[in-house]
């Protein structure tokens, strides 16, 4: 069978990003430019800075990755990118560039589902996982329980009722003075910290156990730092940092292994720029190994925002023989699962 | 010399395709939908019409602003598609010029205004005058660059001009009657043949940028918005 070589764009945040993938696991370049520095002055992600750097660099990654790849535009089969969700001015530099080379060369072109992608990194490293297995995605913008029961067909277990668990890092490092982005600082920090020094709650819902809710958890650690200001007592940033990350975890990983048990999946993965917690992979293999469950994670480069989970997507939505045309928009609160 | 040429830089699409004296084809439209869901479909119905082979395509001119910042980068990322994916340069054209290349030859003062909110047009003042014996031998004159400007500020200086006017663009509904209250000198609005981005004009600026060899490579384009993002005038604000 020829190989099918799938040139994927990713810009639906702040990385500007391309790679190019080979048979659906094979990365044969993954570029990505980052852009934290800029918003790190804003203490988060402006989308118009965003959307005016993504013009500035789209062309440049898409070029490094052909590169990398050593191939040209002729050997790729199809154009894949990402159209949802994210920010939609950032999506739509990526999306009107894609379909305007896929228009130039004649190639397909195949629109992406920003999560879907995400999931889809695990593919890359785990040549032996296929579906069905569990996915628990957990991002600064994402927080889901997913089920994929087949490439392409997702069922949403749980999700978020308010803030996604990278939100609350990124808002709890801001009120203990860490900055953006806060995972990786909360994650260090955590490190000299005790996780059980405060109890802060774990949310659950009653409709729906497999739901998540961080805001309640994150309002918690505000009201605990006021309190102590108010008292006029020196807190440990540390701890709270532990007792705080500590409080997340617990609830993914209960409610990942809770769903799991339901219906005796064996195999669960992780996604998103938060499965680079250091505490939660610890925490997950634990509890994984203790029911016998097989644990699969991507290396920080595939979790954090990037082309090659997209054009991993990408080649299974060809596959499947998914097209999409010229006419193809961004959809900043596209559904997991959705075919538009 | 083979052109396509792109705006999008305001509620209308426009695209267009031009060799040498010959407008082959042009495509507008101001409709609701968005510039992603129109611009690309209307490059191919071009493409499909006039059977065009895109490898013959010489330069993609590209209306790069200011205008929309959403609307401009559809444009700008669409114009950097094909060039990357069609190894051909850009053209880089002022969305404000070629506004003003609707009404090519007029020897008013010929004024776009652009409504950028906040009292605010995108505008400009330029002219045509006639030189030499060719029927096409006329020259572009700026009389004032491309600007983000106060209405009040713009007919002020409409008004010490002294010229009689000729405004296009969306501006004249926003500020149709601020203009009738404060302009003193004659003027006169561009009909609906004249009064909005069209890919046509785009196209008869690049030719003249072509000429004096104005390319760009489609990496470094990017759209020229004249004016920051609103963070990052706060940012600058604050700092004050």
């Amino acid at each position: 069978m020829e190989d099918v070589l799938i040139l994927s764009i990713e810009s639906s945040c702040d990385e500007t990003a391309a790679a190019v993938i080979k048979n659906g696991r094979e990365v044969l370049a993954n570029v990505i430019h980052s852009q934290i520095d800029l918003h790190t002055l804003y203490g988060g992600v402006v989308p118009e800075i965003a959307s005016r750097q993504h013009i500035e660099k789209v062309n440049q990654v898409i070029n490094k990755a052909l590169d990398e790849a050593g191939v040209t535009l002729d050997d790729i089969t199809a154009i894949a990118v990402t159209y949802g969700p994210g920010l939609v001015g950032a999506l739509l530099v990526g999306v009107s560039a894609a379909k305007a080379i896929a228009f130039a060369t004649g190639k397909p072109l195949i629109g992406v589902h920003h999560i879907e992608g995400h999931i889809c990194a695990n593919f890359i490293e785990n040549k032996e996982l296929e579906p069905p297995f569990h996915c628990l995605v957990v991002s600064g913008g994402h927080t889901h329980l997913v089920h994929v029961k087949d490439y392409g067909v997702y069922e949403i277990l749980g999700r978020t009722r308010d803030d996604a668990a990278g939100e609350a890092f990124d808002k709890v490092a801001r009120a203990i003075g860490l900055g953006y982005p806060g995972g990786p600082k909360v994650d260090k920090l955590s490190n000299e910290g005790n996780p059980d020094a405060i109890v802060f709650p774990r949310a659950k819902m009653a409709d729906n156990v497999y739901d998540f809710s961080f805001s309640g958890l994150k309002s918690a650690v505000l009201n605990y730092i006021n309190s102590m200001e108010m008292k006029g007592e020196e807190i440990n940033r540390a701890d709270v940092a532990a007792s705080f990350q500590k409080a997340v975890t617990d609830v993914l990983v209960e409610h990942s292994i809770d769903a799991m048990r339901e219906v005796g999946s064996k195999r669960l993965a992780i996604a998103g720029g938060v499965a680079s917690n250091q505490h939660l992979r610890a925490a997950m293999i634990e509890a994984c190994g203790k029911e016998g469950i097989e644990f699969f994670y991507p290396s920080p480069i595939y979790c954090t925002d990037n082309a090659a989970m997209i054009g991993v997507a990408g080649y299974y939505e060809y596959i499947r023989g998914t097209r999409h045309g010229y006419d193809l928009n961004a959809m900043p609160n596209l559904k997991l699962g959705e075919r538009i | 010399m083979k052109i396509l040429a792109i705006d999008s830089s305001g509620q209308v699409a426009s695209v267009a395709l031009a060799e040498d004296d010959t407008l082959i084809a042009e495509y507008t439209v101001d409709y609701k939908k968005t510039h992603s869901q129109t611009l690309l479909p209307m490059l191919d119905e071009i493409k499909k019409m006039t059977e065009l082979d895109l490898s013959s395509v010489d330069v993609i001119a590209i209306s790069n602003g200011p205008g929309s910042f959403t609307g401009l980068r559809i444009g700008s990322a669409s114009a950097k598609g094909l060039g990357l994916a069609l190894n051909k340069p850009l053209i880089e054209v002022s969305t404000i010029e070629a506004l003003a290349y609707n009404l090519y030859g007029m020897n008013e003062a010929i004024c776009p205004i652009m409504d950028a909110r906040r009292d605010q047009v995108y505008t400009g003042v330029f002219t045509f005058n006639k030189t030499g014996q060719s029927p096409y031998s006329y020259e572009f004159i700026t009389l004032v660059e491309p600007v983000p400007l106060d209405i009040s500020e713009l007919i002020s200086k409409l008004n010490d001009m002294g010229r009689d006017v000729i405004f296009t663009g969306d501006g004249i509904d926003v500020y149709k009657e601020v203009i009738a209250k404060e302009l003193k000198v004659p003027y006169s609005y561009a009909a609906f043949t004249g009064n909005r981005q069209k890919a046509g004009s785009v196209a008869l600026l690049a030719m003249a940028k072509a000429s004096k060899g104005e390319f760009v490579s489609a990496d470094d384009s990017a759209p020229v918005y004249l004016r920051l993002s609103q963070a990052e005038r706060e940012r600058l604000e604050k700092d004050k």
